[in-house]
């Protein structure tokens, strides 16, 4: 599927461009559970200086950088950490909003090599709803240390998706993240998530749902995601369809609203 | 009927032909999947620095021994603070302080007026050399340190060892972290609450942040520890009494953090506290060039930058304050006059009060405004830097209640105006950060004028 060349020198193709956000042509989210470095992977593609810190709910906001590799610009979106795309507190909804509605084109899941069960919770709820997926196997050095062998080969063969070994506070991997990132969003790779559908009367409720949905706002992203939520009794999901709030909501991650400032950085502190 | 109401009906219909718990089942089957692909995925070969980890997290989150620890770090690193800062403060005042009387003397000999010389050199810059000369100092050597138990991961386990305390008070248990993290800045403590879904408990957990001291004010309460409470002990015992007047402080800070959520979870914000699980993040060792650009870049550059920028324009209110008379008495003697009887009550005077008054843009730099209002309206003449405490107590009428009320109303105070503004963002609602101002600042009053009370019921003043 792909070569994870460590050695190569791919870096220089990486530029990082800071807050030049003015034209950028792909849209890359960085998710993640808590505390998985993902503000570290953040600072080391875009030159930023996010405040990072071994420190679970670091990023409460959604922060924005840009940079450029192999000449495509591409805006990075660090989301705060969440364990799932069904939590109700306000900094986990800021992440489920963007993935849902921000209509990346790639999603990195940024996960915790020392403790991934945990974090694939999170790696398959968000195959659930798209396919343009890379995982990041982050902090390879500390499961060395800890003794952990992970093969990230095994992982990319259950998920369906690429599954990159990097370090991000070394920089281990990053040019390989990126190239196969790159590669998921021009479709040279092919991606085959892993899903867990439920039973076939659930898959069909939610079909004739999302459907229904789908009629009542056009160009919706994941209806499925809303008829789940639906079926499921949601009252957020339910009250925002009465008020029509769907609209605004997408609207609303699409505008480069909370770019990376200092002084977000600094007082979301962060 | 609308189109939006037509699907909630289909989806409740469709709810009722599908089995109770499908929810459940499917939850229940990501987990099962999550689990057999990290079992393929992960080999575990004999781990020994695994159980380091958890070794140390035994005993720095035992029960008995955690709160412990977590003290003697506190201690620790404001003492190493106390002994480092001294004497480069006295270096950078002297230093500044010689600069201005050059700067000043040259001014004279070109002939400007005495009211630029004074505005400029007696005013504006010296209300920027004494925010430098006294909070650069201990910034510059308890930021790093901060940072570094920051970076290794040790914050989170205070969080773990205090978490009980604020679920017995009906509070959230994260807000053991978010007040962690307003030691470090109470405006991004705030902001931080927002990990705490309960809207209760997360009012509480803002309401309450500002009770302890954030890294701007910390640098106040070392001085002030090292200079005022210090001064009344013998030399050989003064950077133990300073740490350990600190250590106090801070430990009165997390009490009204504790007590005033208790108070607010049986009034206004009634209800049960929450459950949730905290987690503990691995140790990591820290990256030596990430903690100087954090802590001196990040934290000590921008909040010396805020005070100069407040300092400023104080020292200049300050100059005018002291050089404007009305019947042949300074305005700031007037002013100071006037708050005495306040300020007595509550074991301070009325220059003190004058200086809050002018500090609050930044409230961190009260105590150089303080020494500025001293100094600036003639009625404190040299700088003896090593003596600052003997001289008030002399010149002033400053006893150790005023010392200790000093550091108390530094403790409990208003927020700071980034921290008040960030609490009515955060909020929406004038009415709570307005009450925010009332609590603190109320609390501030009752705690010094008890303190007071007492001392001089007992005779002690």
């Amino acid at each position: 599927m792909n070569d994870h060349c460590a050695t190569c020198a791919a870096f220089n193709q990486l530029e990082q461009m800071g807050l030049t956000l003015d034209d950028f042509d792909r849209v890359v989210a960085l998710a993640g559970n808590p505390n998985t470095g993902k503000s570290t992977l953040f600072n080391a593609l875009t030159g930023l200086k996010q405040h990072t810190g071994n420190w679970p709910g670091k990023t409460v906001t959604r922060a924005e950088g840009g940079f450029e590799f192999n000449g495509v610009r591409y805006k990075l979106v660090d989301l705060p950490g969440t364990y799932s795309l069904l939590s109700a507190s306000q900094d986990e909804e800021v992440a489920r909003d963007f993935i849902l509605f921000g209509q990346p084109d790639c999603v990195i899941v940024v996960t915790d090599a020392t403790a991934l069960e945990r974090n694939l919770n999170l790696v398959l709820q968000v195959l659930e709803i798209t396919d343009k997926v890379v995982v990041a196997v982050n902090m390879m050095d500390e499961a060395r240390r800890k003794g952990l062998d992970v093969d990230p080969r095994a992982l990319a063969r259950d998920l369906g998706v690429p599954a990159v070994p990097i370090s991000a506070r070394t920089g281990e991997g990053l040019s390989a993240l990126l190239r196969t990132m790159a590669e998921v969003i021009e479709g040279q790779i092919r991606t085959q998530p892993r899903r867990v559908h439920g039973t076939p009367a659930f898959q069909r409720a939610v079909a004739e749902l999302a459907a229904e949905i789908e009629a009542a706002i056009p160009g919706i992203p994941n209806a499925r995601w809303v008829a789940i939520r639906l079926l499921d009794g949601d009252e957020r999901v339910r009250q925002a369809l009465l008020n029509d709030e769907f609209p605004q909501l997408i609207a609303r991650q699409r505008q480069a609203d909370v770019r990376f400032s200092n002084k977000i950085s600094l007082e979301g502190r962060q | 009927m609308t189109q939006a109401e037509q699907i909630l009906k289909k989806a409740d219909r469709l709810r009722r032909e599908l089995p109770r718990n499908f929810r459940d089942e499917m939850v229940q089957s990501l987990y099962d999947e999550a689990e057999r692909i990290a079992r393929r995925a992960v080999q575990e070969r004999e781990g020994r620095s695994y159980d380091l980890d958890q070794k140390i997290d035994r005993i720095v989150t035992s029960p008995i021994f955690g709160l412990p620890i977590m003290l003697l770090l506190l201690a620790l690193v404001i003492w190493i603070t106390v002994i480092g800062a001294n004497y480069p403060s006295e270096w950078l005042a002297n230093g500044l302080f010689w600069f201005e009387n050059q700067a000043a003397t040259l001014f004279e000999r070109w002939g400007a007026p005495w009211w630029l010389t004074g505005f400029l050199w007696h005013g504006v810059y010296r209300g920027l050399a004494w925010v430098v000369s006294v909070m650069l100092p201990p910034m510059a050597i308890f930021f790093p340190l901060f940072t570094f138990l920051e970076d290794l991961g040790y914050l989170p386990r205070v969080a773990f060892n205090m978490d009980w305390l604020f679920k017995k008070a009906g509070a959230h248990g994260k807000q053991s972290l978010t007040m962690a993290m307003g030691f470090g800045c109470n405006a991004a403590g705030v902001v931080a609450t927002r990990i705490i879904d309960s809207p209760r408990e997360r009012l509480i957990a803002i309401l309450t942040n500002n009770f302890v001291p954030c890294n701007g004010r910390f640098p106040t309460l070392i001085m002030l520890g090292t200079i005022f409470v210090a001064a009344n002990f013998p030399p050989a015992l003064t950077s133990f009494v300073a740490a350990g007047s600190v250590v106090a402080i801070v430990m009165i800070g997390v009490f009204f953090t504790l007590l005033i959520s208790w108070l607010l979870s049986r009034t206004v914000l009634k209800g049960e506290a929450s459950a949730f699980t905290l987690e503990l993040p691995p140790y990591r060792r820290p990256n030596l060039g990430r903690i100087l650009y954090t802590s001196l870049i990040d934290r000590t550059i921008f909040v010396l930058w805020r005070a100069i920028t407040t300092a400023a324009p104080a020292g200049a209110v300050i100059w005018l304050l002291a050089n404007i008379s009305v019947g042949g008495v300074s305005l700031a003697q007037h002013i100071a006059g006037f708050l005495d009887p306040l300020g007595w009550l509550i074991g301070l005077d009325g220059v003190i009060l004058l200086a809050y008054i002018i500090a609050i843009p930044a409230n961190e730099i009260v105590v150089p405004t303080m020494l500025m209002v001293y100094l600036g309206t003639g009625m404190m003449i040299d700088l003896p830097w090593d003596q600052l405490g003997v001289i008030l107590v002399e010149q002033h009428g400053w006893t150790l209640l005023t010392a200790i009320n000093l550091m108390l109303f530094a403790l409990l105070h208003n927020p700071c105006a980034t921290t008040i503004l960030t609490i009515y963002k955060e909020t929406g609602s004038k009415k709570w950060a307005t009450f925010s101002v009332v609590i603190t600042l109320g609390t501030a009053f009752l705690v010094t004028f008890l303190t007071a009370s007492l001392a001089r019921a007992f005779g002690w003043v």
